[in-house]
């Protein structure tokens, strides 16, 4: 098993590149929206990505569960 | 299609990677000089290093019918060693005559250190000297901004054309002002640590293309020639044309490229029937 210090050393990078294709995505989005002229007539993805978001951002997760409760959040939501 | 692969390390990849390159469209590819993975100390093994990417490599990308061409260069994280430096570049001109040698590079920042700064305006000026093209490498992650920003000083207190040089390694936030500054600029689709395939199609449809060279390096780390293709595939399930993405992903390298005589692949324009 990894120590703490040694988890974020590993992952940190992969991390930083999956997050920043989730900002990509929603600039992706932004951009799509402003040539159209129109957002898309069902969100409810987008919503559902940034509730994911908020979700990890909550400052304590004492069961470490992230995984899970997104799990669940994306069923509920898509 | 066919794509030439702007920036590869193929002495650090197996003869497999030009199989599948050349089943995946590739016709060419240009290997810049770069770090072995430690910090050699003798001038005589960069110039091995050089005949090898110069002489040999393309030897290899001819069993497979892809043409080869290389740069030469002391990479930034090397140029500590100002002794070495200064014994290579006064070595390098001999280089900048073979026949497939299309320029300086990698030259570059890595920390932006005060002799990484002189031995790039060593590099350059003796491109300018040679009416050579230029290849310059920009930091990683998080010294990105700042180093690309001290390319950006470098340069413009020198007497450079803008035409020439390649600065490579742009992500959003480096891209504009490379652009602005008049200078070709180069997307690096790596796995893990710089742009990625659909990143890069997103700044192909935010930014005006006529500059823009994508690449994967490629080399002995994490990364991939593939993630070239992958941006290909990626650029055209957006929906945009065939020609459009042979004019990126072989058309511009061969305008940028073509300013040297040396490189004699010309720009093509397909039907689509």
């Amino acid at each position: 098993m990894l120590s703490p210090q040694k988890t974020l050393d590993t992952y940190y990078l992969e991390a930083r590149r999956d997050l920043l294709e989730v900002a990509a995505m929603l600039d992706r989005y932004d951009q799509a929206v402003k040539r159209n002229s129109e957002k898309a007539q069902d969100e409810s993805k987008r919503f559902s990505l940034l509730q994911a978001m908020e979700i990890l951002s909550e400052p304590d997760h004492p069961r470490a569960d992230r995984a899970e409760r997104l799990l669940k959040h994306f069923a509920e939501t898509s | 299609m066919q794509i030439i692969q702007p920036h590869y390390h193929a002495i650090a990849r197996t003869a497999q990677d030009y199989e599948r390159m050349a089943m995946s469209g590739v016709v060419a590819v240009c290997e810049p000089a770069f770090w072995a993975g430690f910090d050699r100390r003798h001038p005589e093994t960069f110039i091995d290093y050089f005949a090898q990417i110069a002489e040999f490599e393309p030897t290899r990308a001819a069993e497979f019918g892809i043409r080869h061409f290389c740069w030469v260069a002391v990479n930034p994280k090397e140029a500590e060693n100002r002794e070495l430096t200064q014994e290579v570049l006064r070595q390098m001109p001999e280089f900048l005559q073979k026949p497939t040698c299309l320029g300086v590079g990698e030259t570059g920042l890595h920390k932006s250190t005060p002799n990484e700064i002189e031995s790039l305006q060593a590099h350059v000026e003796m491109a300018m000297k040679h009416d050579q093209l230029v290849l310059i490498h920009t930091p990683h992650l998080s010294d990105k901004a700042h180093g690309t920003k001290r390319v950006l000083e470098v340069l413009a207190g020198m007497d450079v054309n803008p035409d020439k040089i390649w600065i490579d390694h742009v992500e959003e936030q480096t891209i504009e002002s490379v652009l602005d500054a008049g200078y070709w600029a180069g997307m690096t689709l790596y796995p893990v640590t710089k742009c990625s395939p659909r990143r890069a199609v997103d700044i192909l449809e935010k930014y005006p293309r006529e500059r823009l060279l994508v690449n994967s390096s490629a080399d002995w780390g994490p990364s991939d020639p593939f993630t070239l293709q992958e941006s290909v595939v990626e650029f055209r399930r957006r929906g945009h044309s065939l020609q459009d993405a042979v004019e990126i992903y072989h058309n511009n390298p061969c305008r940028f490229l073509g300013q040297n005589p040396k490189w004699d692949i010309k720009p093509i324009i397909i039907s689509e029937g």
